[in-house]
């Protein structure tokens, strides 16, 4: 049994210095995005920042506590907190409040709690908990199935809320999977789905059956590594299209031109087909296979953009791609968070002298829109700093995950990791137009004591374990 | 211990550094390379301007407008915005003092220094003429237009009901809704407001230094149109609407006129009635405080929410009740004995020896009616007094009775047809017999009908059996759709052929019972007399009837608070409203003279 230190000086103060630095940097932009001359005290209760603040020293309290518990009972009652978690994703339903549409609040008076904040800490532990006790990979089909439905209960619970954002976040548990051995296929497939989404909505039909054909062409160059019979597959969809196009063209065929294409597509994969028969290439049917899981999937995204997503969640998909400048004010609300950000400029107008973010153009300037502030009043140099400082804790998080000698640990840490990036990729994301308006929060900037304290509940069990890591296996 | 994975740290790593380095350069783009989001925000004094859609007119079945609009001007002031100014032609112009400017500007600080506040609200077109010349002098002030609604007819007052400002609960409930927007309060404006309000647009506008309007910001690409408010078209004939309005002046009471055919309702009086005109504008809230504080109540819709027991008029039903559970025939026949006596119970009736069923109707016999309802309730068919009252009940309420019935009118109340536990709980269980509820059987007791459900039941009769929910709005201009629910037919529990008899009984009612005054030459009037028993003072008149007897287009309740036996007010009155809607002339100016110069109210 390893002699008890003291515990303060096995804490990583390295990630907790990057902590308080961004909780102070939070507030100071809270308190610019509400600033307003009448009420100027930033101790003032009655304001977010004033709020903000308590929210902040009661999180210092939560660290506090967390760090002096044995480092043992998250691990031990990681299930009971995930059990306590889903009770209260249930009740929440039930007895919540309704804001602005979604059914995600408790409501105690002047006091609001979202349980799906605090949901992802105990997902994480009961996620880490569950990989830990296994003996094989997590790749085994039972324990993979075990591992997504630990995830997608929370997610589904959150989903029923009609808080897709916060359910989103869920996806990124995928990385933890790739880590602990998932093969890598699954984050190809994820960029390659993702492309693809974009593409079916942005290309033009005609170019979307040539970006199959090239999609078909990349995976059987991978799968085989036969560049010969891939570029004379190619060559011959090439000139079954020529002709095709230019016989249409000829006999003044109304026929469309992707049809035209996909006759081609067909007839090449025809001729590719007894070729490599012949020849006897391997992985042919692989990469037909793909080709064809492709064209399935690009046409069911047509059907689920226009009949599953609703109709904000399609304005924001649109906006993003820049297909629709503006319905309603979606549009207007990116452009203005571009607008706030673009006109910081090199160094920022400085503090408080932000003008954009404090005419009500930007929408949840304290909550969702706070980088605007920071890029409008810092300018580059400011939100760069911001970004370096995501970047730098989120890195120092995954040394430390790597050097934890339980498994329990490791995952729990590549979980805070994963929770981190996602929040932080999309919400920097969406305010300079790079990713689509999901409302989720920049972790321990964006206003919020919900949003503040399960960050901090999160990253600060992770210090703990860390802290232990001596002790635990 | 080597994890096989651990080589997979590096891919997590580049994929977070490689992210932050696609939002550094997307920055570095933004902020420094991009010089057109710089030049959108130095034009920082923006302006968003709301488009207020004129909101949707209302007019009446022949298309004669009762509702207009006129324009109104809001004067608008964000107090951020607001320079050192010269007060003293400020106070001129606009005619208000000082101190007015000072508080109002306190209070607009008050809620927000960057949001715009109504400074003054309705400005006249005059003072706003003046004022637009030299607005560019009072930085942070701007204009609004508004419309305001117009009553070119002073009538129906209670069926368009009102458009006020909304209040802090109305915008949390729905987003659309920004403080200082008006939105319809009762009435057709309050049911149709989604039709009647468009949907409001936005621009966007930089201005200069002096908050004069330069361009449009980003030449509108951002700006959404105002959808102008869709028209309406109510079944209310105005004509009709007006006389009964005059008819009733100096009564209290109500007319319900509607066409049975299509549930479609003519006229909806309610008196006393106010001038519509007097709940708009500035004068609106004084108007309101003085109309809520008189005695006479005429902000009361007697029409839909007075309940009265239904009296006499309410033996219609029974009989028919009578019929359809074969209780009794049309050959059927009850000795009255200048009342309805039985043992020391006696309920007093003015016929003597044997009355039939026509006669029943015609003389209005309690005793009759007093056997016809011991017969439904003591039926052995349903075994007891409770099962034989519960089956009676639900036959009332297939008339529409004791509920509400679901018309596009704001505010209808229930009335109330009671339940068979409330006489358990009143009497105790198993322990009433028929005898105790007989007054039911002659409309009095518990039972409370609003006038309104009573013209709706005329109409039933009228239709020989069924009835299309009644409604005020026949069409909407626009994209919205009237309600489908109010073109389906409900059909009563009583078979449609025990119509006919009670309609024969109606005609004589008219022609030589109780009714008579309410003959009307020319026309085979159907009708029956009421009285509503008043605990407080004189009793109330009745008088249902519709017009004419065979495809009949008017079916009416007519109430005359105080006005005591159904005939010698309610009659006439519905008689000249018959008149008047299927002839559009009256025949008899003195028996409409004597109706005008009555006057119930003095006492």
């Amino acid at each position: 049994m390893p002699r008890k230190t003291n515990i303060l000086a096995q804490l990583d103060w390295l990630t907790i210095l990057l902590y308080l630095s961004m909780v102070l940097l939070g507030w100071i932009n809270i308190y610019a995005a509400v600033y307003n001359e009448e009420f100027q005290s930033i101790f003032d209760t009655g304001q977010r920042y004033g709020k903000q603040l308590i929210w902040i020293v009661l999180a210092l309290a939560i660290a506090f506590w967390i760090v002096v518990v044995d480092g043992k009972a998250y691990s031990f009652f990681a299930y009971i907190f995930y059990a306590v978690m889903l009770i209260l994703l249930v009740g929440v339903l039930l007895f919540g409040r309704e804001v602005a549409g979604s059914r995600s609040w408790f409501d105690f008076g002047s006091f609001r709690f979202q349980p799906a904040e605090f949901a992802k800490f105990a997902t994480a532990l009961a996620f880490a908990k569950y990989v830990s006790t296994r003996e094989q990979s997590v790749a085994t089909p039972r324990n993979l199935a075990v591992l997504l439905g630990i995830v997608l209960v929370p997610a589904a619970l959150i989903l029923l809320q009609n808080d897709t954002g916060s359910a989103l976040v869920y996806g990124v548990f995928v990385l933890v999977l790739y880590r602990e051995g998932l093969t890598g296929y699954v984050l190809v497939l994820a960029a390659g789905t993702a492309l693809l989404f974009v593409l079916s909505l942005l290309a033009s039909k005609p170019m979307l059956v040539v970006s199959l054909a090239l999609i078909e062409f990349f995976s059987f160059l991978f799968l085989s590594g036969r560049l010969k019979e891939a570029l004379v597959g190619l060559l011959v969809f090439g000139g079954l299209s020529g002709l095709a196009l230019g016989a249409a063209e000829m006999l003044g065929l109304e026929t469309a031109d992707e049809d035209l294409l996909t006759v081609a597509l067909v007839l090449a994969n025809m001729v590719f087909v007894v070729l490599s028969y012949l020849k006897r290439v391997p992985r042919v049917y692989t990469a037909i296979l793909v080709l064809l899981g492709a064209s399935l999937f690009t046409y069911s995204v047509d059907y689920i953009f226009h009949e599953v997503l609703q109709e904000h969640q399609r304005t924001r998909i649109n906006v993003l791609l820049g297909l629709d400048l503006d319905t309603q004010n979606t549009g207007y609300n990116v452009h203005q968070s571009k607008v706030a950000i673009g006109s910081g400029g090199w160094t920022g107008k400085g503090f408080l002298q932000g003008t954009q973010t404090k005419y009500d153009f930007v929408p949840e300037q304290s909550t969702d829109f706070i980088f605007c502030t920071v890029g409008e009043e810092w300018g580059f140099w400011g939100s760069t700093i911001v970004v370096m400082l995501f970047v730098a804790l989120i890195l120092r998080l995954l040394f430390l995950a790597e050097r934890q000698r339980s498994s329990f640990s490791r995952v729990y840490g590549y979980c805070v990791v994963s929770i981190l990036f996602f929040h932080m990729a999309i919400n920097i994301g969406m305010t300079i137009g790079l990713a689509p308006v999901i409302g989720i929060p920049l972790p321990f900037f964006s206003y919020g004591g919900s949003s503040l304290w399960a960050f901090t509940i999160q990253l600060f069990i992770f210090i703990r374990l860390d802290a232990s890591r001596a002790e635990l296996l | 211990m080597l994890n096989p994975y651990a080589n997979r740290k590096y891919v997590i790593g580049m994929i977070v550094v490689g992210v932050s380095l696609a939002f550094v350069a997307r920055l570095f783009y933004l902020q420094v390379i991009d010089e057109d989001l710089k030049i959108a925000a130095a034009n920082n004094s923006q302006r968003v301007v709301t488009q207020y859609p004129s909101r949707g007119l209302i007019f009446d079945r022949d298309e004669r407008l009762l509702v207009d609009n006129e324009a109104a001007y809001d004067l608008m002031v964000i107090p951020k915005e607001v320079l050192p100014f010269d007060t003293a032609q400020f106070c001129q112009i606009l005619e208000v003092t000082r101190e007015f400017v000072d508080v109002e500007l306190a209070k607009a600080r008050a809620y927000s220094s960057y949001k715009p506040s109504v400074f003054m609200k309705q400005i006249s077109s005059e003072k706003y003429a003046i004022f637009q010349e030299v607005l560019y002098k009072f930085s942070g002030f701007y204009v609004q237009t508004r419309t305001l609604r117009k009553y070119p007819l002073p009538i129906a007052a209670h069926v368009l009901g009102y458009v006020g400002e909304v209040n802090q609960a109305m915008i949390d409930q729905d987003s659309y809704y920004k403080s200082g927007d008006y939105i319809g309060i009762s009435g057709i404006e309050k049911s149709y407001e989604r039709a009647l309000r468009g949907i409001k647009g936005v621009s966007y506008y930089l201005v200069d230094v002096h908050n004069r309007i330069k361009e449009s910001y980003a030449d509108g690409r951002y700006d959404t149109m105002a959808v102008v408010g869709s028209h309406v078209v109510t079944t209310l004939d105005a004509e009709l609407q007006t006389y009964g309005e005059l008819l009733m002046a100096n009564k209290r009471g109500s007319i319900v006129a509607i066409e049975p055919a299509t549930g479609e309702i003519l006229a909806l009086v309610s008196s006393p009635s106010y001038d519509p005109n007097l709940l708009v504008g500035r004068v609106r809230s004084k108007n309101y405080q003085m109309l809520s504080q008189d005695s006479l109540t005429p902000l009361f819709n007697r029409a839909l929410m007075a309940k009265y027991p239904p009296g006499s008029t309410f033996k219609l039903v029974n009989a028919l009740i009578g019929l359809e559970e074969g209780v009794i025939t049309t050959e059927s026949s009850f000795t009255c004995s200048g009342g309805y006596v039985v043992g020391n119970f006696r309920m007093g009736c003015h016929h003597s020896g044997a009355i039939n069923f026509l006669m029943s109707i015609q003389g209005s016999c309690n005793a009759y009616y007093a056997n016809v309802f011991r017969r439904i309730l003591d039926n052995r068919k349903y075994g007891s007094v409770s099962l034989g009252y519960a089956n009676w009940r639900r036959h009332v309420l297939s008339f529409g009775l004791g509920q509400r019935l679901g018309s596009d009118l704001t505010a209808e109340l229930e009335g109330f047809v009671p339940k068979v536990d409330y006489f358990d709980r009143y009497y105790g269980e198993g322990r009433w017999r028929s005898l105790m509820l007989v007054s039911m059987s002659i409309g009095q007791g518990e039972l409370g009908v609003t006038p309104f459900q009573m013209a709706n039941m005329t109409a039933i009769i009228a239709n020989r059996g069924f009835y299309c929910i009644p409604h005020i709005v026949k069409d909407i201009m626009g994209p919205q759709e009237i309600d489908p629910r109010f073109l389906a037919r409900h059909y009563t529990t009583v078979s449609p052929e025990h119509f006919e008899p009670v309609v024969d009984g109606m005609e004589l009612v008219v022609l030589a019972g109780t009714g008579t005054s309410a003959r009307t030459p020319g026309i085979s009037v159907c009708g029956k007399t009421g009285t509503a028993e008043n605990p407080h003072g004189e009793d109330h008149s009745i008088f249902v009837a519709f017009a004419p007897k065979h495809d009949p287009r008017i079916a009416l309740s007519v109430y005359v608070e105080n006005g005591g036996f159904g005939a010698t007010w309610a009659g006439p009155i519905a008689s000249l409203m018959i008149e008047r809607y299927l002839t559009d002339t009256i025949a008899r100016p003195a028996l409409q003279e004597r109706i005008l110069g009555a006057n119930l109210l003095a006492d």
